[in-house]
């Protein structure tokens, strides 16, 4: 069975359909990319897999369990976490105390062990630290734990943030449009950086508007238009697909789609 | 019975509302919770007590204490607000400085006119009227007429001249407003007088109505006039209004029917109540958090 | 100005680098000041402090780490002072039980406050606050049959350890004082350096982050403030001991004010800026009692100054210090294997 199902999912906002009867699914393992033109659905397609919006229809179902509809820290726990489109790290806080707060559910004491000191405390703050540092150090930003998070450059706090998610020891990570705001060569790296998560074993789930950039790195597309989904596919089935190109085309998307075919 | 206390809550609400649309207005444009405005209220009531001992009559006090309290609120944006928005300082900063300005200004009041409570002549005072069978002084009145004639003339400001659109447009987006040719500052400083006469007519009005004056007399008003503007949704002209005239109308009902210590607390019981129903007041907008 | 602040800069660095000397010499002529200085007087300016460094430290909790306003704080210390004050005064327990009451009772404030704005966000605690601290006002005024309303609670009994009473002249009071604002000190530094800390702090910054990342967030605001509200009451027991008298004009709107100002004066989030803070500003009207009335305005005019020229506060702003990792945690690009003798703090 898939890591995630969504079945038919719906979203209506006060009459409007917003999403129409989603369904898609993530194997262990994978990068799977849902793309579309600016107002396809996506944001709030991802807002329901992480719990901010309701669903208006259908299930979710994640590691054989439903969480649509359960509150956002529930669907952290059962294994989401997600990034957001405009970097949303806690700026004054250190490098290492962002990746902490994502360690967050995986701290087990309780507010006397914490008020005491007692080994428990140590022991599990120990070892969150530790993790926390292993983890930064693996993601090449062993040499920042110290710096606040609005100090570092823009690749660095995308890294930062991705490094948040995985914090919460997350089996599945969900990316809304990582390179947002970076230039060709950039978000190359960057899809660089997100391969080489895959290959350390991360399922990774990436939303995303400029198709172009998600073509190399996809194992699976779906592709979203007018809350519905029109294709899925292979990276260059996606491609080569009418239904596609006339949808980026026809909404006057910058990302066409024959370029890269 | 309920009538009149519902009259007379009016009547003393239209005050309140009076000291709300101050705020409301400050806090429109500047998403700043003036904290001095209490105190700017006694110091425009200290400045028409100066003129009318000196026996120059209402009028004149009325004039000089608008005049005076509206360079005042001018004057502290201007020394202190405007600074601090220039280094684009956390809100926050600039809600400590108010508080430190509501600070000097009351201990100047007390320190200048002493602390002792001073009495203040009664507002046209030419009898009792009938309404609805319910008998209300001339002094009640009065103060009802000029705080709603006040009232009229901001709302005809705010809605229907130029220096109003411009208000009206740098509440709503000051940057966009800036890029239409309006000069934010000036509206701001405009604002904050407008603000600092409200205070004042409100001041003179309480003052005529207890005949009473006093350094401390801005903190229970300024309290009051704030919880009125919270209530009908701070930065809402006209929520503030109906946020005075509940609160004017709460208090009379409480203080007849609970008793005289609960004058007081009343507003802050309906505030809560309130807050706790609709967190965004009777008419503000909620905001919805985008993700 | 620039200067200035640089040098004030150095000087803090200076004393946090030599905090493990500094602070023991410090807390030790702290303990003998009574006995050093047996002035009444100048004793129970210390006390206040010591309350404003209890109360500071408890709305540090809410406004500097969850970045949230108190505007209504007297209503939590009012609430221990209460409770502990009516169950000593009328039923005669001793001071130690009522401290527990008076604690409880603030915690009870602020599980009223807490639950009420859960949902809401930040700038509506701040209103909210203050329509509690006026409602709490006039249910003690009004509620005369328990709490005497306007006439007050009278003869609060003081504290007696094994037969000995503590009063303010003997020098008990001052080092009860002391006991409590150093057990504030350390529970505020327990949560701050935990995941509780990171948690609440991270709701600051961005609560819909945190709520992202699994923080229960509703929850740990109203654990906050049920915390906060906890401190503040030890305040107020505290108080209401010492001052053996307490009526509701005693916790104004003006003492909640004042414990904003003081907060932010000393810095927003920092430990020591809340007992640097309380002690300027509890003590500056004192020291300026000669100039009698111009000192509140002396007062305005150093928060003004304040918010222009160091709005962080006293201590506040981001610490250029390494962050300080759990004992025995390899900070990266740091040696550990055979190097021993040099382990990182």
């Amino acid at each position: 069975m898939a890591l995630l199902e969504v079945n038919g999912i719906t979203k209506v906002f006060g009459g409007l359909t917003a999403v129409e009867n989603v369904e898609f699914k993530v194997n262990q393992g994978e990068i799977v990319s849902i793309i579309g033109p600016n107002g396809a659905g996506k944001t709030t397609i991802y807002n329901m897999l992480t719990g901010v919006y309701k669903v208006d229809g259908g299930t979710i179902e994640f590691d054989g369990k439903k969480i649509h509809n359960r509150p956002p820290r529930e669907i952290v726990k059962a294994g989401i976490a997600r990034t957001f489109q405009n970097i949303r790290l806690f700026p004054t806080m250190r490098v290492i105390e962002n990746v902490l707060v994502g360690e967050h559910i995986n701290v087990n004491y309780n507010f006397l062990d914490l008020l005491f000191k007692t080994p428990k405390y140590r022991r599990e703050e120990k070892a969150a630290a530790q993790r926390a540092i292993d983890l930064l150090e693996s993601l090449e930003l062993g040499d920042q734990i110290d710096n606040y998070a609005k100090n570092l450059p823009y690749g660095m706090q995308r890294k930062l943030e991705i490094a948040r998610a995985l914090a919460t020891k997350a089996k599945l990570i969900i990316l809304d449009e990582p390179a947002a705001g970076m230039n060709p060569q950039e978000s190359e790296e960057l899809m660089e950086f997100i391969r080489s998560l895959r290959d350390r074993g991360e399922t990774i789930l990436l939303i995303e508007h400029d198709m172009n950039v998600v073509m190399n790195i996809s194992d699976r597309i779906y592709v979203i238009d007018h809350g519905r989904k029109i294709a899925e596919g292979l990276p260059k089935e996606i491609a080569k697909n009418p239904e596609v190109v006339k949808a980026y085309l026809g909404s006057g998307g910058a990302a066409g789609a024959k370029k890269d075919a | 019975m309920i009538l009149e206390q519902i009259l007379n809550g009016i009547m003393l609400g239209m005050v309140y509302a009076l000291i709300a649309v101050g705020y409301s207005l400050v806090f429109g444009i500047l998403r700043l919770l003036n904290m001095a405005h209490g105190a700017i209220y006694a110091f425009g009531a200290h400045m028409a007590l100066l003129i009318v001992s000196m026996n120059f009559g209402l009028p004149a006090a009325f004039v000089f204490a608008i005049l005076t309290t509206g360079i005042l609120s001018v004057a502290m944006d201007r020394i202190i607000l405007a600074p601090l928005r220039a280094k684009n300082a956390p809100n926050i900063t600039a809600l400590i400085s108010v508080m430190g300005v509501s600070y000097i200004i009351q201990n100047m009041l007390m320190i200048v006119f002493d602390s002792t409570k001073k009495t203040f002549p009664k507002l046209f005072d030419f009898g009792n009227v009938e309404i609805f069978g319910v008998t209300l002084t001339s002094t009640q009145i009065s103060m009802f007429l000029i705080a709603l004639a006040f009232l009229a003339l901001l709302t005809f400001i705010v809605n229907f001249t130029k220096v109003g659109l411009a208000m009206r447009a740098s509440r709503e987006n000051p940057k966009a407003a800036n890029m239409m040719g309006i000069d934010v500052r000036k509206i701001v400083t405009f604002t904050f007088f407008i603000s600092g006469m409200c205070a004042a007519v409100a001041g003179v009005l309480v003052s005529g109505y207890y005949q009473m004056v006093y350094s401390t007399m801005g903190t229970e008003a300024g309290l009051k006039g704030f919880s009125a503007a919270v209530l009908g949704g701070i930065g809402m002209l006209h929520g503030s209004v109906i946020g005075g005239v509940i609160i004017g109308i709460a208090e009379s009902l409480a203080v007849t029917f609970l008793g005289g210590s609960f004058r007081s607390a009343t507003a802050y019981i309906v505030l809560f109540i309130v807050l706790l129903i609709r967190p965004s007041g009777l008419f503000g907008k909620d905001n919805v958090e985008k993700v | 100005m620039g200067k200035l602040t640089a040098a004030y800069d150095k000087f803090v660095d200076f004393l946090l680098k030599y905090k493990k000397i500094i602070l023991p010499l410090f807390l030790m002529v702290l303990v003998l000041v009574p006995i050093v200085i047996p002035d009444q007087y100048v004793i129970r300016v210390l006390c206040l402090i010591g309350i404003y460094c209890m109360l500071t430290l408890s709305l540090n909790l809410i406004a500097g780490y969850m970045g949230q306003t108190s505007m209504g704080h007297a209503a939590l210390y009012m609430m221990g002072a209460y409770f502990s004050g009516l169950l000593g005064s009328k039923f005669g327990w001793p001071f130690w039980i009522t401290l527990i009451f008076g604690i409880i009772g603030g915690a009870i404030g602020g599980l009223i406050l807490g639950l009420a704005t859960m949902k809401l966000s930040a700038s509506y605690l701040a209103v909210i606050t203050l329509a509690f601290g006026e409602v709490m006002e006039a249910v003690v005024l009004n509620w005369t049959s328990v709490t005497n309303g306007p006439l007050g609670v009278r003869n609060i009994p003081r504290p007696n350890l094994f037969g000995w009473e503590l009063t303010p002249t003997n020098g008990g009071f001052y080092w009860l004082m002391l006991v409590l604002v150093i057990v504030a000190v350390l529970v505020s530094k327990s949560v701050v350096e935990s995941k509780f800390g990171r948690a609440v702090r991270a709701i600051k910054e961005d609560e819909l982050a945190a709520k992202l990342m699994g923080v229960h967030t509703a929850a740990y605001k109203v654990k906050t403030i049920v915390l906060s509200g906890a401190m503040a009451g030890m305040a107020g027991a505290f108080y209401a001991s010492m001052n053996r008298y307490i009526d509701a004009a005693t916790f104004s709107f003006d003492i909640s004010m004042t414990i904003l100002c003081i907060v932010i004066f000393g810095g927003l989030g920092s430990i020591p800026g809340m007992i640097v803070g309380s002690t300027i500003l509890i003590a500056f009207p004192e020291v300026l009692r000669s100039f009698a009335d111009y000192r509140y305005v002396v007062y305005g005019l150093l928060l003004i100054l304040m918010m222009r020229f160091r709005p962080q506060g006293l201590l506040g702003g981001l610490s250029r210090r390494p962050y300080k990792l759990p004992a025995g945690v390899v900070r990266p690009g740091e040696k550990t294997d055979g190097d021993e003798g040099k382990q990182v703090k």
